[in-house]
């Protein structure tokens, strides 16, 4: 379907008090991709995913959904076929129960009755909530509140989901149980993360943001592998590629 | 500030009691916001001299919580933190109100001693009530009977954020007071400056978390209003809950009960 090809042609924004946060950035993500996008504090990562779904518009620049470019007259249709599911949980949950807020999107959308609850018990059931659904968000844990977020976000059966930092703050059950469902999603996925060994589990494409500008993008392992482009975007490989610490220092 | 996160965990207790099964809770919220309006309203406008007429009024929190299987300890402990706020609003009648009102005894009671226990009692029975409301319906239901019964949306939707969110802003309150204190070390820190400053970093943390929510909600197609939520029906029972109480309370308001008890009862055994 040509609704799940991303396009980011020459995509430039330059915040009110004249900050260039993004320079001239061009991306393709293809239907059924997984791209991660990283880099050092500061080098662009969520102003590029906040065009994503049209929260910012491009300084200059065209960022195309499908065969949609990303405008205020685009942005209902964007907004559906671009889940975003955000840094903070609590950002994202704002409605009184679980259930309301997983009902929230396709609400909006217009669906009602016994395919909204369908739409809502299923969106659930994928990332094994179901038994959460009438909590209110702040009794949840960290965990649970990271999964009720992607669930408002399936809910509404997006073609590409767009994640920021999806492993932030997890213990490492919960990180590996997400890890675990992100990749059951054959959805395209764009994820931006300082969780490198999680990138190299999810995404076989990187893309590397260092300034406002994509710096490299290929195939996550070679990416990995060049230290001196990492060193440069003040990155460092992931713990699985850096060796054993422990087995080194017996081996000297 | 451990007792703040205390007073939190207490909140969400009130949350979590709304949940309950009982026939008060399944009732339609309408039913029972009207009822409590009518119960605040009937207890506000007495005199301010009016005290004995106020008691037969415990009879409504009292009967909630008891047909509302409620922890009455827990409600009673909620409303005793609110009063020391009423004991401050009224602690200087009785040094300025001196006329000797009634006779317990060789006790004179003057008008500020009676006006200041109304103001206590009154606390405690609004407080009382409008607790009872919350522990028996849940604040969100609360804020939808509001809509429902014509309070415009953008309040009920406030209403609603400012109580998901008080949570969050608390504990980053909490966090942000902790972090100054241990930085403190005992003493007063910067004083009243440092306080300043943190509540003006978190004016601004409040703000961008507002932004990011509004981002958020856009992305899942809002468009200024809330999706219908719970639609209950106003049937017989909730008609029945609501003239019940509104009945009893008008009439407690018009007659003083406890007057009329007593002189029912001097008249039968002179």
């Amino acid at each position: 379907m040509s609704h799940h090809i991303l396009e980011i042609e020459h995509l430039r924004h330059v915040y009110p008090d004249g900050t260039e946060a993004l320079r001239d950035v061009s991306l393709r993500i293809t239907h059924g991709e997984s791209v991660a996008i990283i880099g050092a504090n500061g080098a662009g990562k969520s102003t590029l995913l906040s065009h994503l779904n049209g929260y910012l518009l491009p300084s200059s620049g065209v960022i195309r959904i499908g065969h949609l470019a990303v405008g205020k007259g685009t942005l209902s249709e964007v907004r559906r076929t671009v889940g975003m599911v955000f840094h903070d949980p609590d950002d994202q949950l704002f409605m009184p129960t679980v259930y309301e807020d997983v009902a929230f999107g396709p609400s909006n959308l217009g669906i009602t009755g016994s395919d909204l609850e369908h739409c809502v018990t299923d969106a659930l059931r994928r990332v094994d909530a179901a038994h959460l659904s009438h909590k209110a968000p702040y009794h949840l844990s960290a965990g649970e509140k990271r999964r009720v977020a992607i669930a408002t976000v399936l809910s509404m059966s997006p073609d590409v989901l767009v994640m920021d930092e999806p492993t932030n703050g997890l213990d490492p059950f919960a990180r590996r149980q997400l890890i675990g469902l992100l990749k059951e999603f054959n959805h395209s996925k764009v994820i931006t993360s300082h969780d490198l060994d999680m990138v190299l589990e999810l995404c076989e494409r990187t893309v590397v943001l260092s300034g406002g500008e994509v710096r490299a993008d290929g195939p996550t392992v070679e990416i990995f592998r060049d230290e001196a482009l990492l060193r440069e975007c003040r990155l460092e490989k992931p713990l699985s590629m850096q060796g054993c610490p422990v087995c080194a220092a017996g081996g000297k | 500030m451990a007792s703040i996160n205390q007073a939190l965990l207490d909140l969400k207790r009130l949350d979590q009691l709304a949940a309950g099964g009982t026939v008060l809770h399944r009732l339609d919220p309408r039913a029972k916001v009207l009822a409590t309006l009518v119960f605040i309203v009937s207890v506000v406008s007495f005199g301010r001299y009016e005290l004995s007429a106020l008691i037969p009024f415990l009879f409504f929190p009292a009967c909630l919580i008891a047909l509302g299987e409620l922890p009455a300890g827990y409600l009673v402990a909620k409303v005793a933190l609110v009063c020391p706020l009423a004991v401050a609003v009224g602690m200087f009648n009785p040094f300025f109100d001196r006329s000797v009102m009634a006779h317990l005894g060789p006790l004179d009671i003057t008008g500020g001693w009676i006006s200041f226990a109304s103001i206590v009692l009154r606390t405690a029975l609004t407080v009382g009530a409008a607790l009872t409301l919350t522990a028996l319906t849940g604040f969100p239901a609360i804020c939808n009977a509001l809509e429902r019964l014509g309070m415009p949306r953008a309040f009920a939707m406030q209403l609603l954020f400012l109580y998901r969110y008080l949570f969050v802003l608390t504990e980053e309150g909490v966090r942000a007071a902790r972090a100054r204190e241990l930085r403190s070390f005992g003493k007063t820190g910067d004083g009243l400056n440092s306080y300043a400053s943190l509540l003006g970093h978190l004016l601004l943390r409040t703000w961008q978390r507002a932004e990011r929510m509004h981002m958020a909600m856009l992305a899942r197609g809002f468009s200024g209003v809330l999706p219908g939520r719970d639609c209950s029906r106003f049937g017989a029972p909730e008609l029945a809950f609501l003239l019940l109480w509104s009945a009893l309370c008008v009439m407690l308001r018009l007659n003083n009960a406890p007057r009329l008890l007593g002189a029912l009862v001097t008249g039968q055994l002179p």
